[in-house]
């Protein structure tokens, strides 16, 4: 992808601080009013949130969260029934409609289904902004013809969208939201519709245009691979309320707001293993052992802090599961033990590991053995393996 | 059958494709932008304009509701307005049309309303104004749609044509009863009758042709 270089900085622009706000959400309500037999619904409640300027902001929310809602208030879409949206310090809602047609075309979006025009071939559909903007026919192909050597479809260029695969689509899609130079770019879950490797290809592609042209990136989506394979700040919005928020790393290592626990879920490392979420017990029973969880963060994800604690405390430890990954960039390990449920035991070993900079969670008891349950914990030595 | 016969059956022939070509044109003209408006112009849509959606819809449905024949001579004096005389092919073209006008409209609001919203919603955002989201996305997307409507709105015109031998009106149908039933000649009515298959076919064909050439949403081998 070099024909990235074809971009210049937008010299209509001055020269901004690297953390200014390109959209701004600030007290944002949004109400959709009661019509016929429908009572109405708060869409939005109380959306503050900034869009740092070349940052990639993802938002993440079960269906009907209102996160569509919030990224159409950007672009104008949808108005605010409280509050302001601004993009870069202009007021969307206030615009008269020719401003804000303007306006438009500096906010590029894609679609979850790509919303391309199946009687343009790829060429004409990326063109198609260029042609609203009233560019004329040359300046169109000299823009036009980069764009999908960007995107890599260079073969296509007079293919329908028909006759494209579905990441195909949506690099024509992206290739079209780029064509008037946009100074954002909204991805209305854009690669909710593709499989996962198409997925990795798109987000590739985003993440290249997002360092390679400096372009702020607004996206909204479902799918924690999503936020964890390309954004570096993230908000959880739940039922219209933006529930939390701050870098991906933080959140991905130390959720606080149930929802968010609930998309990290399915997060491989985080789920426990099946065996042991079926035996896992609120109380300890006879010969069960304490199930922690114990998240690395950083640097620390490579201590070798399970043999410190075996020599520290003189216990075995079971390990039940776990994973070493990275997100954004850095390194983070979760890894699931059981040991054994002594006196103030826990209490020790979850101080040992605290004060090393590690996070624990203690998750319940498990009977490792129901058959040698009356066996004393200590001599559950290392045998077991179920290690994952 | 005579000679006289073939030369009154081919010009009979070139009356119905005159008054049905002449109708279709006016009809595509008013019809086709009364379409669009149609399907854009409810509460909230792209024209938003509820009062004359409404207005328009009653007088749409109350033309299409009236039996042609019915409208056919109802509307005689405005006929006689517009081209001066009420009798005779060229006359027959203004009900032909008035029937028409109606009939493609609602065809091209259905065909309109198939296009995907979210088309809409991306030219939006792309900054395009209501008349370039008409232009550039709504009716060339509808396109494929719209022509197979007017096929089958000129399909029915020639139905319809053979009525206006009432006022006049020339053309196959009228030739079919004044030869092939009132003077009891059925190898006129026989020739009538398949000069009309023939050209339902042609015209099908054609439309389905240029349908399917215009429609990109399949693949094509």
């Amino acid at each position: 992808m070099n024909a990235l270089s074809f971009h210049p900085p937008d010299a209509a622009q001055p020269p901004q601080a690297a953390d200014e706000a390109v959209v701004r959400f600030e007290g944002v309500a949004k109400t959709f009013a009661a019509r016929g037999r429908q009572t109405a619904v708060a869409a939005l409640e109380d959306i503050d949130l900034t869009v740092r300027r070349g940052a990639i902001l993802g938002v993440i929310g079960r269906s009907g969260a209102g996160k569509s809602t919030l990224i159409r208030l950007v672009n104008g879409l949808e108005k605010p029934t409280a509050g302001r949206v601004l993009v870069d310090g202009t007021d969307v809602a206030r615009l008269p409609e020719k401003d804000l047609r303007q306006l438009r075309r500096s906010i590029g979006m894609i679609f979850q289904h790509f919303n391309l025009l199946s009687s343009r071939t790829v060429y004409d559909n990326i063109a198609l902004p260029l042609e609203i903007a009233g560019a004329s026919r040359e300046d169109i192909r000299q823009r036009v013809d980069p764009l999908i050597e960007l995107v890599g479809l260079a073969d296509k260029r007079s293919r329908y969208p028909a006759e494209l695969s579905g990441g195909q689509k949506q690099r024509v899609g992206i290739a079209r939201a780029l064509a008037t130079r946009p100074k954002v770019l909204l991805s209305d879950e854009a690669t909710s519709a593709l499989d996962p490797e198409t997925t990795r290809s798109i987000l590739d592609l985003l993440a290249t245009i997002n360092a390679e042209l400096k372009l702020t990136i607004l996206l909204i989506t479902h799918e924690m691979a999503v936020i964890r394979g390309i954004a570096r700040d993230v908000a959880v919005i739940d039922n219209g309320r933006i529930v939390e928020k701050g870098d991906v790393f933080d959140l991905f290592t130390r959720p606080r707001h149930p929802t968010t626990r609930t998309f990290l879920a399915a997060e491989s490392g985080r789920a426990l293993p099946a065996y042991v979420a079926e035996r896992l017990t609120e109380r300890a029973g006879p010969g069960s052992q304490a199930v922690l969880r114990i998240i690395f963060r950083g640097s620390h994800a490579t201590d070798p802090v399970l043999s410190q604690i075996t020599r520290t405390f003189a216990i075995d430890v079971n390990i039940l599961g776990g994973t070493v990954d990275a997100i954004a960039g850095r390194p983070f390990g979760t890894l699931i033990v059981a040991v054994p449920d002594e006196a103030d035991l826990l209490k020790r070993v979850t101080a040992f590991l605290t004060a090393r900079g590690l996070d624990v969670e203690a998750l319940g008891f498990i009977a490792l053995e129901a058959d040698r349950a009356s066996a004393p914990a200590a001599q559950n030595e290392g045998g077991h393996s179920h290690v994952a | 059958m005579s000679p006289e016969i073939i030369r009154l059956i081919a010009s009979s022939t070139l009356d119905t494709l005159y008054m049905v070509a002449a109708a279709t044109a006016i009809g595509t003209l008013i019809g086709l932008p009364l379409g669009v408006f149609l399907a854009t112009s409810k509460r909230g849509e792209l024209l938003s304009a509820p009062l004359a959606n409404s207005i328009l819809g009653v007088i749409v449905n109350a033309t299409r509701s009236t039996p042609f024949i019915i409208l056919t001579v109802s509307i005689i004096p405005f006929t006689r307005l517009v081209a001066g005389t009420s009798i005779g092919t060229t006359a027959a073209i203004v009900p032909l049309a008035v029937a028409a006008t109606p009939f493609i409209a609602r065809l091209v609001e259905g065909s309109i309303r198939e296009v995907d919203q979210g088309l809409i919603e991306a030219a939006r955002a792309m900054g395009a104004s209501p008349l370039q989201i008409l232009a550039k996305v709504l009716v060339p997307e509808a396109l494929p749609g719209i022509v197979l409507g007017l096929t089958l709105a000129i399909v029915s015109l020639i139905g319809f044509s053979a009525i206006v031998g009432v006022v006049g009106g020339g053309g196959l149908g009228d030739l079919g009863i004044r030869y092939g039933y009132q003077r009891f000649m059925p190898d006129v009515m026989a020739a009538v009758v398949l000069v009309l298959i023939l050209l339902v076919q042609g015209i099908q064909s054609l439309g389905d042709a240029l349908s399917r050439k215009l429609n990109k949403r399949v693949r094509h081998g």
